[in-house]
């Protein structure tokens, strides 16, 4: 266990000391959020219609943006090979890898999301849902990006094939996400729909690092 | 015997890089992997790591195969590859702290010790991509000084260092073998140690 918090406090300083890696999600989701009603229609109905769908939609690609890099930099300086003779669990190292990437492009990312609410004109009573909603979801994205990641990190250009890979993974996640905002603008009462999302998120919670040490192990031993 | 390799074959771009290749690393030698470039030594050495699994044949670490015994392999051995593992956000020192919960052979205590014994006094707080070449070699090269492993494997070690560096560096391997370890290097530079305990083996042979 000591282990493990070592590993993730290594994590969050390598995050910390190399900012641009917390600014870019954020501020592609911001972004999107402030070009689309620029590029379709500033109409506030309009907007609170659809806000639902692009706020998870573009946390969905914030997310798919930055999970290129989760093992990149460890495999390009060889971090990753000592990851792999180490004697301490592997285990151990992914969940922290995937939890520090969760923190910046998930988290902070949620944090921030009733402001874009806020131009999407949402409806109040949806905030929380929203909050909920991205809470849950995006350490979904996290665990399965990291698969994706683990898979194409010895590639040259793998950023391509793991959107391919990743994508068709998200779509549930994005359904029951957006769903939920739905649900939560209307009135309606979102119990279900986040207790897909929780059970999506403990079932990958089950198997995604099993899959990604051993993605890493065929990564780097082929 | 420590380790012990029989029958190797590998073959990396349909080229034969080597065939019914065996080999014995005993307690108290160094085994200097010598060929051309691209004969294969890094390969070689990464297969005997557990970090490559194109090869057939057998590794065994103390009569026992490798692959069932990774754990009690990886506390005993030492490696050191081309990339030495070293994040250039962090420094010297908080990169050896990482590196020695990784690896639970490396002693705690004596960080600040490693690197003054590298000559890094005085660069323990430098982020290390502010470090030069060699100086980022040696914070990788910092473990042999804080390991108990009994088997190094080091991939050119010497690369980047200066002359000063290699004799020091030389000289601990030597003091390493004497007190009853054992190395496995590839270098193509010249080691100034007892002849007696050096056993070249040349890759370039065992293609043919």
């Amino acid at each position: 266990m000591s282990f493990f918090y070592a590993t993730l406090k290594r994590e969050l300083l390598l995050v910390f000391r190399h900012r641009s890696d917390i600014i870019n999600p954020l501020a592609f989701f911001l972004m999107v959020a402030v070009l689309f009603p620029l590029g379709v229609s500033p109409d506030p109905t309009f907007l609170s219609e659809v806000a639902s769908g692009v706020i998870w939609v573009a946390a969905l690609l914030a997310c798919l943006l930055s999970v290129d890099g989760i093992f990149r930099s460890d495999y390009e300086d060889g971090s990753l090979e000592q990851m792999l003779i180490s004697s301490e669990s592997l285990w151990a190292i992914v969940t922290a890898k995937v939890i520090t990437h969760w923190i910046v492009s998930g988290f902070f990312l949620a944090l921030i999301s009733p402001l874009v609410a806020m131009m999407f004109f949402l409806p109040e009573p949806a905030y929380p849902s929203l909050i909920a909603s991205l809470l849950l979801g995006t350490p979904t994205l996290s665990l399965m990006g990291a698969i994706g990641s683990a898979l194409t990190v010895g590639l040259r250009k793998g950023g391509v094939l793991i959107s391919l890979l990743v994508l068709p993974l998200y779509i549930p996640v994005l359904i029951f996400g957006a769903g939920t905002v739905q649900a939560g603008a209307m009135g309606l009462p979102i119990q279900g729909y986040l207790a897909l999302l929780a059970a999506i998120l403990v079932f990958s919670l089950m198997l995604a690092p099993i899959a990604i040490v051993a993605a890493l192990k065929i990564s780097v031993r082929s | 015997m420590l380790l012990e390799v029989k029958d190797l074959f590998c073959e990396r771009d349909e080229r034969i890089l080597f065939k019914r290749f065996s080999m014995q690393v005993k307690a108290g030698e160094v085994v200097q992997i010598i060929g051309q470039n691209g004969s294969g030594k890094t390969t070689l050495l990464r297969i005997l790591c557990g970090l490559s699994d194109a090869y057939e044949g057998e590794i065994f670490w103390q009569d026992q195969l490798i692959n069932d015994v990774r754990h009690a392999y990886y506390q005993a051995m030492l490696y050191v590859g081309h990339l030495a593992g070293v994040k250039g956000i962090l420094t010297a020192e908080e990169n050896l702290q990482w590196m020695v919960q990784l690896d639970s052979s490396l002693n705690k205590c004596s960080i600040a010790k490693a690197l003054k014994l590298v000559g890094l006094y005085g660069f323990e707080d430098v982020p290390c991509h502010s470090l030069s070449a060699g100086q980022q070699r040696r914070v990788g090269l910092a473990r042999l000084y804080l390991s108990n492993a009994p088997l190094w494997i080091l991939d050119e070690p010497f690369t980047a260092l200066d002359k000063k560096g290699v004799a020091e560096k030389e000289a601990f391997i030597a003091e390493h073998v004497s007190a009853g370890g054992s190395v496995i290097l590839t270098t193509h530079h010249d080691l100034s140690i007892p002849k007696q305990i050096i056993r070249p083996i040349n890759l370039d042979e065992m293609a043919r």
